[in-house]
């Protein structure tokens, strides 16, 4: 069904449609309108489910722990600090295999606190042992939640959806809503490979000794790569019933002839893949890799895709600070053993926008060969040289931030 | 018939642990009654005279005894989970989850809901925990659960410390009481005094349908007040006062004792409420001074000398005090009794 529809609203009617039994909310910018959206669905008889309003976003995740151990279908969304507050959560449903859905509606991580889009809240629980899939644009968001929960349950692992905050959570956009029987077709009945059951009790959760934790991890690594051949699986399934696909690991796009390529995840692709073209249209060979899959993180496909070309521009919305790129980083491992000159690019921090202008410059320095090796893509360098030699010239500096917000001020009142 | 000899070791992976599931029938006690449900069973390693294992297994068998064996127990992280399940062991009967130490109740809220949601609403909910899971780093959670009314029934067992971390102060580490982190030196040794956190009231703040409070010194009164709780649905709070050996300082036999000293002195008032309200409370048959329970626990000796003597009567009034505040809050000594 074609509907023009917030991306919020298409992610709750996608879920809604994928039938969870449990669905827990807690409030948290710029996730909001997803639960909202289901909870209305709930109270109004539209969707048959348990709706709990938790007390935190820790005891939000820990509801779907408790759910899906008896063998219901769970989902719970959240954002940036949310996530950190369940950050013990995150870790411990992975560890106990539990096939929880969750929508990370991206956002930046404070101090400073800032509500608007990057990544750095998913790249902090990227060891945690979920799946991390990243949409494109709202018609992905929709069809990745239908792949999440049978792929979650099939394989027994936690599927986090990663959404853009704001720029896909808050876009409205035409989307193709799926009709609930070919939903069900793709979302099979949840068969729990363990479940709290007073017939036949079991325990989990038990303590594990350094007699078996390295085998009980290294099982956790084998399931979460096993994601790798059922997420295209899934995806062929899907454009049999869809006709569409967003099941797909990488997603190439012009990588037949690129010499450069530039990777990236999430909403930031549409613009990139606008530059592209227009260079294109101009004669450069450039081509774009969208990871969809970044954890487990698909080397072989990563390697097949970026094994032609000549130079890579990672595109990122996050960086380790203290050291640099972190899909960059994963990349380089992916090609180990190739010389591909990559180049990081640090960019859309905090809900800065990614304008194609900066990205044009940055692909033509990739073209010929003066792009440095990182660039904080339209850094205000008055800025930051500003306060750095306020802080060598004083002790008593002050608050970085407000130092930063209030020279800021002054600049624009000076122009 | 002479047993054949298992060698017991410290830490038993591998090796059967002992208990008396190896005797033969006849010889067995009373908790190994093939009727009884034994949802903790034996062969766990709690020390001896843990009060928590005690309450454990009497509050969970009475909950089996109520839900027809249809019940799931949810465990916060602590002395509990520890000792009832050294991988590949496991001493529960029932089914049994342990996520984290600080979201047993929202675990347990999440699988009464899954339950609902999967039509098997008739299998009930139990979480459990010790006092730092429940009143300290559970705290939110708890209240939240009991906030939404969820239906689920939370027992904490409150030995007063951390003592699965090595006995730390907690939320309800009583003024005075010597722990590892509330030393007994300086001028005022042991725990400061304050309010500290009082859960059962806490819990009674939220209007919630039962909140009872009960010691193992008094087993027949825990069984009867898990069963009242499990006759209602929502939130429910039952708060079990369990002596701990290792950490009070105190013998090993002396568990029940300070267990029934706790009551008699007045600090640990055991009673129900129902809805906000106390509806009953276990009346003091032999009021005791607070000083013959204090000198059974070393975390206390401080106050005394060697000799047994009172060295601190300011902090004994004090502890005094608060016994004697309960006992007319609640009105513990009441009418007709001594």
């Amino acid at each position: 069904m074609q509907l023009q529809l917030e991306g919020s609203q298409a992610v709750a009617r996608a879920v809604a449609l994928c039938r969870p039994d449990v669905v827990c909310a807690y409030p948290i910018s710029p996730q909001t309108h997803i639960i909202e959206a289901l909870g209305a669905l709930v109270k109004s008889g539209a969707l048959d489910a348990e709706f709990v309003n938790a007390d935190s976003e820790f005891s939000a995740l820990s509801v779907t722990i408790g759910a899906s151990a008896v063998g219901a279908r769970a989902y719970t969304a959240t954002a940036s600090q949310g996530l950190l507050f369940m950050m013990e959560a995150i870790y411990n449903a992975a560890g106990l295999g539990l096939p929880i859905v969750l929508t990370l509606a991206n956002r930046a991580i404070g101090a400073p606190i800032n509500i608007w889009n990057d990544h750095s809240d998913a790249m902090s629980v990227r060891d945690s042992g979920w799946v991390q899939l990243f949409a494109e644009n709202n018609q992905e968001a929709i069809d990745l939640h239908l792949l999440a929960f049978a792929l979650a349950e099939e394989l027994s692992v936690p599927v986090m959806v990663n959404v853009d905050g704001f720029i896909l959570t808050h876009a409205i956009e035409r989307v193709d809503l799926p009709e609930p029987n070919q939903v069900d077709a793709l979302v099979p009945p949840f068969l729990p490979r363990q479940s709290l059951d007073p017939d036949d009790p079991v325990s989990i959760g038990a303590m594990v000794g350094p007699e078996a934790f390295t085998e009980v991890r290294y099982l956790a690594q084998v399931r979460l790569r096993q994601a790798l051949e059922v997420i295209p699986r899934l995806g062929a399934h899907h454009a049999e019933v869809l006709g569409r696909s967003a099941g797909h690991l990488v997603n190439g796009y012009h990588l037949e002839d690129a010499e450069v390529v530039v990777v990236a995840m999430g909403s930031v692709l549409g613009t990139i893949k606008d530059v592209v073209d227009e260079l294109r249209r101009g004669g450069a060979r450039v081509g774009v890799l969208s990871i969809t899959c970044f954890r487990p993180f698909p080397v072989e496909a990563v390697r097949e895709a970026l094994g032609r070309a000549e130079r890579l521009v990672v595109v990122e919305k996050a960086f380790s600070i203290g050291y640099g790129g972190i899909l960059s980083t994963d990349i380089a491992l992916a090609l180990r053993g190739l010389s591909t000159p990559i180049h990081e690019v640090i960019a859309g921090l905090g809900g800065r926008p990614v304008w194609a202008d900066s990205l044009r410059s940055v692909l033509l320095g990739a073209l010929d060969g003066t792009l440095d090796d990182t660039t904080f893509l339209d850094l205000d360098h008055d800025l930051v040289n500003a306060e750095l030699a306020r802080m060598a010239a004083t002790r008593r500096s002050g608050p970085p931030a407000e130092n930063v917000l209030r020279d800021l001020a002054d600049a624009r009142r000076g122009s | 018939m002479t047993l054949e000899r298992t060698p017991v070791r410290f830490y038993q992976v591998g090796s059967f642990a002992v208990g008396n599931r190896l005797v033969e029938l006849e010889r067995r006690s009373a908790q190994s009654d093939p009727a009884r449900a034994n949802s903790l069973t034996s062969g766990h390693r709690a020390c001896a005279g843990c009060g928590e294992a005690l309450g454990a297994r009497y509050a969970l068998d009475a909950a089996m005894r109520a839900s027809d064996h249809q019940l799931v127990a949810v465990n916060a992280t602590g002395c509990l989970e520890v000792f009832s399940t050294p991988y590949p062991e496991t001493s529960w009967r029932l089914p049994w989850l342990h996520s984290l130490f600080g979201n047993a109740a929202a675990v347990a809220t999440g699988v009464a809901a899954g339950l609902r949601a999967t039509s098997r609403g008739h299998v009930r909910v139990i979480a459990q925990g010790g006092d730092g899971g429940t009143a300290d780093i559970g705290l939110g959670p708890l209240s939240g659960m009991f906030e939404r009314n969820d239906d689920v029934l939370y027992i904490c067992y409150d030995n007063e410390a951390y003592m699965n971390t090595g006995v730390q102060r907690s939320g309800t580490t009583p003024g005075a009481a010597r722990t590892a982190t509330t030393e007994a030196v300086g001028e005022h040794p042991g725990n400061r005094f304050g309010q500290g956190k009082d859960l059962p009231r806490i819990a009674m703040a939220h209007e919630i349908p039962y909140v009872a409070t009960a010691t193992v010194a008094d087993l027949y009164d825990l069984e009867s007040k898990v069963e009242r709780a499990m006759a209602v649905s929502g939130a429910r709070y039952l708060h079990v006062l369990v002596p701990c050996p290792l950490g009070w300082g105190s013998v090993s036999s002396d568990t029940i004792r300070l267990a029934r000293l706790a009551h008699q002195t007045g600090l640990f008032p055991v009673f129900e409420a129902r809805y906000g309200e106390v509806t009953s409370v276990t009346p003091i048959r032999r009021p005791a001074p607070v000083e013959e329970y204090l000198k059974l626990q070393k975390r206390f000796a401080h106050l005394f000398t060697r000799d047994g003597d009172v060295a601190d009567p300011a902090t004994l009034a004090l502890i005094q005090a608060q016994a004697s505040r309960n006992i007319t809050r609640y009105g513990l000594l009441g009418d007709g009794h001594d």
